[in-house]
């Protein structure tokens, strides 16, 4: 059943991609081009994202807990330290080098292109060596 | 060049928007991607495996499901310099988990959370993005 949800969620979350224009890297580096050929659409992709989830969030967060689940798990860091400055910052290079974000490339994995085929083996190296990197590894689980 | 499509980016981004608010609703999860992939490869801490590949799954057949309902296939154009596209990988990969989230994670959940290390985040990345944008088109030449 959490698969099938899933399944839908994740489908729901592509084809919103996709319509949005966020699937393609020409129009994500096109929006990173202030100074060139500056298309501004991503905005709206995020401002809508945003707006729907900050009132959703607080509708659904409102809630004593989830439908399938004993409760949220929400992020509990608040701390600014090394990983939420250097993370993001070697995130925004490759983001910029190749106009592709996690969730855009998942989405291009089926459509034939050999950028993509070198840029996901090549994001899946560099998340597993970030997890085992940062990782402590308390084997209790979390959730 | 590409056309200025704020209604259809807008109506994109509000449904990525109500797949994050569902994904909580549902289990309690951000919908951060670098989190739900990067989660796929071991070690395991929890038993949600299935459902994090039925979410990635999902986002692989978008545009095949896209392409059934209307008709249109996705447009999408990617760079065909391979080592180039190899290094953005890397960094994508490695700058995401090491920072706990990406566009979606701290981009969309986290602003809308009001997360503080969310808009940390997501300002650094964006000011690195522009500047990559910046250097590679304008100063070195495409």
């Amino acid at each position: 059943m959490s698969f099938l949800v899933n399944l839908a969620l994740g489908l729901l979350f592509g084809l919103g991609l996709v319509i949005s224009g966020m699937s393609n890297p020409a129009k994500v580096l096109n929006f990173l081009d202030l100074f060139g050929t500056w298309d501004p659409s991503l905005a709206f992709v995020m401002g809508g994202a945003v707006l729907v989830a900050f009132i959703g969030y607080r509708l659904v967060l409102a809630r004593k807990k989830p439908i399938a689940a004993d409760r949220f798990h929400l992020p509990a860091k608040s701390d600014i330290d090394l990983h939420i400055l250097a993370g993001p910052a070697i995130f925004g290079i490759g983001w910029g080098l190749g106009g592709f974000c996690p969730g855009p490339a998942l989405t291009a994995l089926g459509l034939p292109a050999a950028g993509t085929a070198a840029f996901i083996p090549a994001m899946f190296i560099g998340m597993w060596a970030a997890r085992l990197m940062s990782e402590n590894p308390p084997r209790t689980s979390s959730t | 060049m590409t056309d200025f499509t704020p209604l259809a980016s807008l109506i994109g981004g509000m449904m990525i928007g109500l797949s994050a608010v569902l994904l909580m609703l549902w289990e309690g999860r951000i919908a951060g991607i670098s989190g739900i992939a990067g989660r796929l490869l071991p070690p395991y801490r929890d038993r949600a495996f299935l459902s994090r590949f039925g979410f990635v799954i999902g986002l692989v057949v978008a545009p095949f499901v896209m392409m059934a309902l209307t008709g249109h296939a996705a447009e999408q154009t990617v760079s065909s310099n391979l080592p180039l596209m190899a290094a953005a990988g890397l960094f994508v990969g490695f700058g995401a988990i090491w920072g706990n989230g990406c566009t979606s994670g701290h981009g969309v959940c986290g602003l809308s959370r009001l997360s503080a290390r969310s808009f940390v985040a997501t300002g650094v990345f964006m000011a690195t993005a522009f500047i990559t944008v910046f250097l590679v088109r304008h100063v070195i030449g495409d």
